[in-house]
């Protein structure tokens, strides 16, 4: 049985984890707020809310309830537009419907459900992060203008009529964000069940997040016997040891992209990973999907190999470890055995003298899969380099480490002539091929510029950029 | 009061064609096409497929009882391919099992076997070997040989044009029902629900009384279900018939991509003569339209382009002509503009080309050639109410493009890595069916005893808020509370002979036979109301506010009374009402006359910055002034201005389509066919309402405002255009849109085997 709660019902259905949270609640529930509109992810009609109970509060965050396997809603609270709506409509369905924010239909209940989240979520508001907590969602019709006003609206709302002394839940509760049934939901939270049978014995597919497994076989997926493993305590978590950095398998995008530990060591790294996926998208996908996925065009593989991670694997009590850039052999093809699976990623602490940067161009910046991605650290004193490591994506069969160009630049002085010979060599390493994202030209070039990007970015007292172009 | 429709839209109240719920024994269908652009069916075998669990039937040509043809202006597309498929996508059997899963899995198991046959994707190429779907369109003013002799200065060149995937997001779909007396009810997601009865009851041998359809909402049209809804909604209906049972029929996104048609690709050539100082003296341009494999509305789209070949422009000598060229690429179809944009676009690229050439700003060009009252566009029609200028000074007030312009200069000289660009876009649309004799539309009223009022139209509703002005208007016309009005769904069988929702005429056609049938309503119950109150002038009776007035003087008798009276002597309460667009008019031979009701006016002014290092770009801000007539509902309005632009936008910026050689479309799924998101659209929108700028053609004085506004997305292109300029002076100019990061850059640093065809 897999219990959890779906609005103000408690749900307890026998029906396979393996089948997507979307079907579930469309045809099973005939709650048809929630839409189809791609069933890749990309769209964001179908998103609803996932509360779970962290450390004595629950947490909701927005996902794409088409590649969620309904097994993950174990436990949780699942919220969609009808356990968002009241007798009168809540300040951000007023807001839309005021500022124009809706047209033809069919992607609001995705943009109220969204927004929703981002004010359950948050109580430091402002219209920037209210906006991006809309990057998963698409809409054809508005061009998001009334979208937005929408949002800076309701979040005037709150602010205005939020009591300084109540707690976040109770001034939403009171200015009708939210029904009051969403008060009693941390209680009905703790008294359910969560030991449903995820964990198939004789599973014929390991389903982690599910957000690109789900996109590539769905049709193959829903009513299998998959092993769930994103909720799989052993596998999350982001840590320090020593001078190791930790990162378990499960954990999310999201995670990793919000981690104080890992936001320490790299300045950028939020901006960096904003441009992975959307925020329901980086709610679900983890590290270990992203790994095994082997894309080559991989965002979190890119910055990775520019760590030079190492990747852990286990097979029951079997473990051994491999550095991530011998792991791939070729297009989806992993130095990984059937029944095992990725523990954690480590590396190291960056060094102080070191520096890092990450690259992506995609046709459109956000919510976008890289024409080419590339990332480079490297450790460096009076403009030397001691140490270095870059990755390319979408340039090979397979997630790059740039080999020779990193041996080319090792115990280099850095200028704008040595940027330009190393660049040619990368250019040797790659083979590119045509296809949606771009021509194998533009790949070439690409690449080319991103390198220079680097290094213009991160030495711009060496290299010259108008010499360098 | 709040828009009712966006009401129930927030609280996902709203229901669309696959939130019906299924009654027992619904089956699903899915679409088994082809997977060759060009070829003949060898065999063809269902067997296996079959033999899935679940699968009840497989429908393919021969399950036809009438005619195989869908065709609309051309007899040219079957529903089902029998012998030969034309393009990939090509549908050739309909797979019906009780769940989406088991058709698709079956599917999956028919085994076709196709001889290859020579396909051409390029429309040139179709020219070339005279494969036209019409014979070529021209169309001419003044004299465009002898013309040439007076310019200062010539130029000439080619720009090409991706389509558009229209990627509404509900997905086409239908839901079709058996009826008693072998009759169909079929639910769908259509502009044209005539266009599906009259195509239906043509392939299923029924007549048209037999055939029901029903429209409630679509989650998104811009023309892609103009006409591209019909063939599913037919398919389900057939399937229903021989099965006995309900079917429904939802196109996944990815089959939605591939097999659906899009905006048509042009390439085109031209050439322009300007005197010195920039007068435009005359412009000749010929445009290859990539129809795909079917006429569709080809042929209407093509004389869109050419209706607007010279945009906002006034040019004594024009020859335009143009070819619909088939190819074996899915039939292209209507997309907001409907040819417009491409044909704007030709003549901006000329302009931007002549610029150029003369050491001028574009701006300068565009302002000098303005059309003015009474100028005569290429068909004939004259200016009237012309109000470009305005919106064009309008645009110099408010947005200071000199100041704008200066201030990039000097941005540019500052920076070498960022560059900036503006550009400005002038758009003029002409509003009606080219076709004069779709320019139709009825309305049925009922009001019920209650008081409550019940509406039914030929409008669909889309997204573009056509109900919510119905409403206004019908509220304004009866003087009633606009809580008492009710827009029902566009019903064939209580509004007849519908034309489609398009060409940015939903509200005008319908919001005038709305008003028509208020009006006989209104008279009846004022006569009504004369002998109730034992009055003779009836003409100084007037319902206001529902409250019924003698001279200006409140009466006791109320709208619901009066209402009741009615009834109570046996009064019909139902009215309804035919309108058709008066004086206008279009000779298809000499391609003369006036076949727009009144012409749609803006200019925008658009800013960009491009990063030239790694050749991606942001629009920084789109400020228009636009010229809305007196706007029936403002918020709608600024939505379809601010919606409009940014699909604009998009076609010509990130929105590519792209086919591998042998016709496959690669950017099929939203994973590889970007459209703007919200980090996407310029950082700032401005639209200004032109005042003074009452429309006497439209209800109310209101304007049409559907399709005009995405034009200015163009502007786009030519302000990146000038960011790239600034960066590599020495730029070729070269017109191929969409302008994607991917062609900047190549642009930028200039490989030379890079000929990118849109």
């Amino acid at each position: 049985m897999i219990n959890f709660i779906l609005n103000d019902l408690n749900i307890s259905t026998d029906l396979p984890p393996t089948i997507v949270l979307l079907d579930f609640i469309r045809k099973e529930k005939m709650l048809t707020g929630t839409k189809e509109g791609c069933r890749e992810g990309d769209c964001g009609a179908c998103t609803v809310l996932l509360g779970e109970l962290v450390k004595g509060t629950v947490k909701y965050k927005s996902v794409n309830s088409c590649l969620m396997p309904l097994g993950d809603a174990s436990g949780k609270h699942v919220v969609t537009v009808e356990g968002i709506n009241q007798k009168e409509l809540s300040p951000v369905q007023a807001t839309m419907v005021d500022e124009g924010g809706t047209q033809c239909g069919f992607c609001t209940p995705g943009f109220v459900v969204s927004m929703t989240g981002y004010f359950l979520n948050c109580s430091n508001l402002n219209t920037d992060d209210a906006i991006e907590s809309l990057g998963g969602n698409i809409c054809r019709c508005t061009g998001y203008g009334g979208i937005k006003r929408a949002a800076s609206d309701s979040i005037s709302i709150f602010e205005n009529g939020k009591s300084d002394n109540g707690n976040h839940l109770e001034n939403l509760i009171s200015l009708k964000f939210i029904p009051d049934y969403f008060r009693g939901i941390k209680k009905r939270l703790e008294k359910i069940s969560t030991n449903h049978k995820s964990v198939e014995k004789k599973s014929n597919v390991i389903i982690s997040g599910g957000t690109d497994l789900y996109v590539q076989r769905w049709e193959s997926l829903v009513g299998s016997k998959g092993n769930l493993i994103s909720q799989n305590k052993k596998l999350s978590g982001i840590s320090r040891i020593g001078k190791q950095i930790n990162i378990g398998s499960a954990a999310t995008i999201e995670e990793i992209k919000t981690s104080k530990l890992l936001q320490k060591y790299f300045p950028k790294w939020n901006n960096y990973l904003d441009l992975f996926g959307s925020l329901p998208i980086r709610n679900r996908a983890t590290i270990g999907g992203n790994i095994v996925n082997a894309s080559p065009i991989g965002d979190m593989v890119n910055i990775l190999l520019a760590l030079n991670s190492t990747v852990h694997l286990k097979d029951g009590k079997k473990k051994r470890s491999i550095l991530l850039k011998n792991f791939y052999k070729g297009y989806k093809s992993l130095d990984k055995k059937k029944n095992e699976i990725v523990d954690k990623i480590t590396f190291l602490t960056p060094s102080k003298n070191s520096l890092f940067n990450f690259e992506k161009i995609s046709k459109r910046t956000y919510l976008d899969i890289a024409s080419v991605n590339s990332s480079v650290y490297a450790e460096s004193k009076s403009g030397k380099i001691s140490n270095i490591h870059i990755s390319a994506g979408g340039v090979a069969p397979i997630p790059l480490y740039l080999n020779n160009t990193c041996n080319y630049l090792k115990n280099k002085t850095i200028d704008t002539e040595t940027i330009r010979n190393a660049a040619e060599i990368s250019l040797k390493e790659i083979s590119p091929i045509s296809d949606a994202r771009g021509s194998a030209e533009y790949k070439s070039l690409l690449l080319r510029q991103l390198f220079y990007a680097h290094f213009i970015k991160l030495f711009p007292q060496l290299v010259d950029p108008e010499k360098l172009l | 009061m709040r828009n009712v429709d966006s009401t129930r839209h927030v609280c996902g109240q709203s229901l669309f064609v696959d939130d019906i719920v299924s009654p027992q024994g619904t089956l699903y269908g899915y679409v088994f096409y082809s997977s060759i652009a060009h070829g003949k069916i060898l065999s063809i075998d269902f067997e296996e497929a079959l033999s899935v669990q679940g699968v009840k039937g497989i429908i393919s040509a021969k399950d036809i009882p009438g005619e195989n043809q869908i065709g609309g202006i051309v007899q040219d597309e079957d529903l089902f391919a029998e012998e030969t498929v034309h393009f990939i996508g090509h549908p050739i059997a309909l797979v019906i099992a009780e769940t989406f899963l088991q058709a698709h899995d079956a599917a999956k198991k028919i085994k076709c076997v196709f001889e290859k046959l020579p396909a051409v994707f390029d429309p040139r190429e179709a020219a070339k070997k005279g494969d036209l779907i019409i014979p070529p369109r021209i169309f001419e003013l003044g004299n465009i040989n002898k013309a040439w002799g007076k310019c200062d200065y010539i130029f000439e060149g080619t720009v090409e044009n991706g389509g558009q995937e229209h990627l509404y997001l509900e997905t086409q779909a239908t839901f079709a029902f058996p009826a008693e007396g072998g009759g169909i009810k079929i639910i769908s997601s259509t502009q044209g629900p005539t266009t599906v009865q009259r195509t239906a009851a043509r392939v299923l041998d029924l007549p048209m009384h037999k055939i029901e359809v029903d429209v409630t909402r679509l989650g998104g049209g811009f023309g892609g279900k103009e006409d591209q809804a019909t063939a599913w909604a037919i398919m389900a209906a057939l399937a229903a018939l021989k099965l006995n049972k309900p079917v429904k029929i939802i196109l996944p996104r990815q089959e939605d991509i591939r097999i659906t048609g899009k905006r048509h690709p042009y390439s085109s050539d031209f050439k322009i003569g300007l005197t010195k100082k920039g007068k435009i003296l005359a412009y000749e341009v010929t445009y290859y339209q990539n129809a795909g494999a079917a006429a569709d509305l080809s042929p209407a789209i093509l004389d869109r382009t050419l209706f607007h070949c010279t945009n906002s422009y006034f040019i004594p000598n024009v020859k335009a002509t143009a070819l619909s060229c088939k190819t074996n690429l899915t039939p292209f179809t209507a997309f907001r503009g409907f040819g417009g944009p491409q044909g704007m676009f030709v003549i901006e690229s000329a302009i931007y080309k002549a610029a150029k050439g003369l050491g001028l700003d574009p701006s300068e060009i565009q302002k000098i050639n303005l059309l003015n009252e009474g100028n005569e566009f290429p068909y004939g029609q004259k200016t009237l109410n012309c109000n470009i200028g305005n919106c064009f000074a309008g645009v110099e007030d408010k947005y200071k493009p000199k100041e704008v312009f200066d201030r990039i200069r000097g941005f540019n000289s500052k920076n070498k890595l960022v560059k900036k660009g503006a550009a400005i876009m002038p758009v003029t649309f002409g509003i009606s069916f080219t076709t004069t004799f779709l320019n139709q539309a009825s309305a049925l009223l009922h009001i019920y005893t209650d008081g409550s009022v019940s509406i039914s139209s030929a409008a669909i509703e889309m997204g573009q808020g056509v109900n919510e002005k119905l409403r206004n208007i019908a509220a304004n016309e009866l003087s009633i509370n606009i809580e008492r009005i009710r827009i029902d769904s566009t019903n064939t069988s209580r509004v007849s002979n519908t034309s489609a929702t398009a060409a940015s005429k939903g509200t005008d056609l319908n919001g005038f036979a709305v008003i028509d049938a208020c009006k006989i309503l209104t008279e009846r119950l004022k006569k009504i109301a004369a002998d109730e109150l034992k009055l003779n002038k009836i003409s100084r009776i007037k319902l206001k506010d529902e409250i019924i007035y003698y001279k200006d003087t409140k009466t006791a008798l109320t709208f619901t009374r009066l209402v009741n009276i009615a009834y109570q002597k046996r009064i019909s309460l139902t009215a309804q009402a035919h309108h058709s667009t008066p004086d206008i008019y279009f000779n298809t031979k000499t391609n003369k006359g006036k076949p727009f009701a009144y012409h749609s006016y803006g200019v925008g002014l658009v800013e960009v910055t491009l990063d030239c290092l790694r050749g991606i770009y942001e629009v920084d801000s789109v400020k228009v002034v636009h010229d809305f007539g007196d706007t029936i509902n403002r918020t709608i309005d600024l939505g379809q201005a601010e919606g409009g632009i940014v699909q604009g936008i998009g076609w010509m910026t990130m929105e590519e389509l792209k086919w591998n050689s042998e016709g496959k479309l690669l950017t099929d799924a939203l994973s590889t066919y970007k459209i703007p998101d919200i980090h996407a659209v310029p950082k700032e929108m401005k639209i200004h309402f032109l005042e003074n700028a009452s429309n006497p053609f439209g209800p109310n004085k209101s304007k049409a405002i559907g399709e005009p506004p995405l034009m200015y997305g163009i502007g786009v292109y030519f302000a990146l255009m000038n960011a790239m300029k600034a960066f590599k002076p020495n730029l070729e100019i070269n017109f191929s849109a969409p302008l994607t990061p991917e062609k900047v850059l190549l642009t930028l640093y200039n490989t030379p085997k890079h000929q990118e065809k849109g």
